[in-house]
């Protein structure tokens, strides 16, 4: 097996007018982690995100995905990178024009490979594996709830089998609830598919049910870098304020990260 | 990267297919006609199935096992174990209860029919209730004058009136130089020249004017309000105000309305007054027509009532189109094709409508204004 990290940034740098947003940041993510990257409002995680799924462009710095740069080298073989990587948008971003089925579908008729009665099957399929119904498959998007709208969305990101999953925001909008199953969802498809994810978070919750690792992105880099428990040791005035703050411990707690207090 | 790959071995008691490689979605998908085929030829003779040795298979490649296997596991199946959660999820989802196809109607035909006069029916009560609440509006803001949205109309003023000033000044003096160019022809053939001037006068000042302006503004604002009022539905906007309190009707449709209605007279006079000028260089270039004799003409050919019927026939244009744009605004339903739906049956329907209004006009003034 090769070591190349799925996910390679280096000297990454990005600003906006005046402001910098990332300066020299680094970050490798190996296969089969589910990384977690924190920040407060405005840090760039969300850029850095759609950087690497190529919707952005940095000002300077490389990104890999799979060890391969994101463009060049063709139309062909910038749609297979990109085949091989699934995103959820914050909002599910499903066509609007579109019933449930045929978002699911639309991924796979692009392919051009398979004739509709297997689109049909994997469409079904998927729709099980998020725990839909195959009569939710002839909703609007308009028809859907918070929580239907992400299964759908992550359908959709699954249609391609992707090998790395890219969540923004997962949980944001969807109740503790929805937002606990939905977690799990995640989790379970992750080990069982095989996946890498990197999702951006504000919840804690998600974050230490989820994640493996956890990044965490202040002062326009990535200041540490490891499991909860090692992020948690390091001295910095946003990781305490991040992790300490009472709402954070209880939701540590909940997922056994930090001893209860008697 | 290993592909996938099918072998048959012959032995005591059947056949055994055994299947390697990697059976997923980046290795099948270019060769799914031949892999399907393969196997489903080996299907019909295999007794048993080895998959000891496939290396990694996704829902793609599973489905495509699956198909061939007549949908059901294969009886004598060698699998790893990391390996079947998949085919479980399969046979999962296949006896999940199929959503029920609806039948289709013997009446589809006259439900189809009957759902467009119905849907027609709801556009004109809807179209009513936006005018009375309109004139509700307008009686609100005579009696409580505190409460008229100034802002939104200056701002409407702004943008739907001075920034459509080049434009409408652009195509109107070029229609004046096209009519005045194209009459001039004919007029020189009968030594009628000094008529261009009524001809031009009369044919910009009450119709051309008013009505090239209207569609110039039903394509340019007309759109631009539906598409606003849209995009507010669809991200919820509209509901936020009304949560505050806010009455939509006062705050959205009335200022575009009376925006709109103040602003296509002051258009039409602009555009008129252009396309006289286009009109009156081109008369003078091609029938030696001087301006002096040109401005001394046209008050006593074209009589002053022409201009009223004419930014009257403007204020009609401007608030038909308004309503007409906020009436299609309001109905987008949360999503992409709505929108563009609307948009267009916006900007159409204003057209049309435009249209029709001054059809009506040219009937109801044929006895004023006309020099016998």
């Amino acid at each position: 097996m090769t070591t190349t990290p799925v996910i390679r940034i280096r000297d990454l740098c990005t600003r906006f007018g005046d402001v910098w947003i990332h300066r020299q940041l680094d970050l490798d993510i190996q296969r089969g982690e589910l990384v977690s990257l924190v920040g407060g409002s405005g840090s760039g995680k969300t850029t850095l995100l759609r950087m690497v799924v190529g919707l952005l462009l940095p000002d300077s710095g490389s990104i890999e995905v799979f060890g391969e740069p994101l463009f060049g080298g063709g139309v062909a073989r910038e749609r297979d990178l990109r085949q091989r990587f699934g995103v959820l948008f914050q909002q599910g971003a499903l066509f609007s024009a579109f019933n449930v089925f045929d978002n699911i579908a639309f991924p796979l008729r692009e392919l051009k490979c398979y004739d509709e009665d297997a689109i049909h099957d994997l469409v079904m399929l998927k729709l099980s594996m998020v725990e839909l119904l195959p009569r939710h498959g002839r909703l609007m998007p308009a028809e859907l709830s918070g929580g239907m709208v992400k299964r759908v969305a992550l359908a959709r990101a699954l249609a391609l089998e992707p090998e790395l999953l890219l969540l923004d925001e997962p949980t944001a909008g969807l109740d503790p609830d929805r937002s606990d199953s939905f977690v799990r969802l995640i989790r379970m498809l992750g080990e069982e598919l095989g996946l890498t994810v990197m999702l951006v978070t504000h919840d804690l919750d998600t974050l230490a049910a989820l994640s493996t690792r956890v990044a965490v992105l202040a002062e326009q880099r990535i200041l540490a870098y490891g499991t909860t428990e090692e992020i948690m040791q390091v001295e910095h005035p946003f990781i305490r304020n991040f992790f300490l703050s009472e709402r954070s411990v209880r939701a540590l707690q909940n997922s056994g990260l930090v001893a209860a207090p008697y | 990267m290993s592909v996938a790959r099918i072998e048959v071995i012959v032995r005591e008691g059947g056949r055994l297919v055994r299947l390697s490689g990697r059976w997923t979605l980046a290795t099948t998908s270019q060769r799914v006609a031949g892999l399907s085929a393969e196997l489903n030829r080996v299907a019909d003779a295999a007794s048993s199935w080895d998959c000891m040795d496939i290396e990694a298979i996704d829902s793609a490649g599973a489905i495509l096992l699956w198909r061939a296997w007549g949908r059901a596991l294969p009886l004598q199946l060698s699998i790893r174990p990391e390996h079947w959660r998949i085919f479980e999820r399969i046979h999962t989802a296949e006896h999940e209860p199929r959503a029920p196809t609806v039948p289709i109607s013997p009446l589809r035909g006259a439900m189809i029919i009957g759902s467009a006069v119905i849907g027609i029916g709801r556009h004109l009560v809807d179209f009513i209730a936006l005018v009375g609440q309109f004139g509700l509006n307008l009686v609100h803001v005579l009696r409580y004058p505190a409460d008229l949205p100034r802002r939104e109309i200056s701002a409407n003023l702004y943008k739907s009136g001075v920034r459509a000033m080049p434009v409408t000044a652009l195509v109107g003096f070029l229609i004046g130089v096209v009519l005045s160019y194209l009459s001039a022809l004919q007029l020189k053939q009968f030594g009628a020249d000094v008529f261009i001037v009524n001809i031009i006068g009369l044919g910009l000042v009450r119709e051309l004017g008013p009505v090239l302006v209207a569609i110039l503004v039903a394509g340019r604002s007309g759109s631009a309000m539906t598409a606003q009022l849209g995009v507010m539905r669809v991200t919820e906007e509209v509901d936020a105000l009304a949560t505050m309190g806010v009455p939509r009707g006062l705050r959205l449709v009335f200022p575009k309305v009376v925006a709109l209605t103040i602003a296509m007279p002051l258009l039409v006079l602009w555009a008129t007054a252009i396309a006289l000028i286009g009109g009156m260089v081109s008369a003078q270039l091609q029938l030696d027509i001087s301006y002096g004799f040109f401005f001394q003409t046209l008050p006593r050919v074209v009589p002053a009532s022409n201009l009223w019927i004419g930014l009257v026939k403007g204020t009609v244009f401007g608030m038909f189109v308004a309503l007409i744009a906020c009436h299609f605004g309001l109905r987008v339903r949360p999503n992409t094709e709505s929108l563009s739906i609307n948009t267009t049956a916006s900007v159409v329907s204003a057209i049309t409508v435009v249209i029709v209004i001054d059809a009506v006009f040219a009937v109801a003034t044929r006895h004023i204004g006309l020099p016998l």
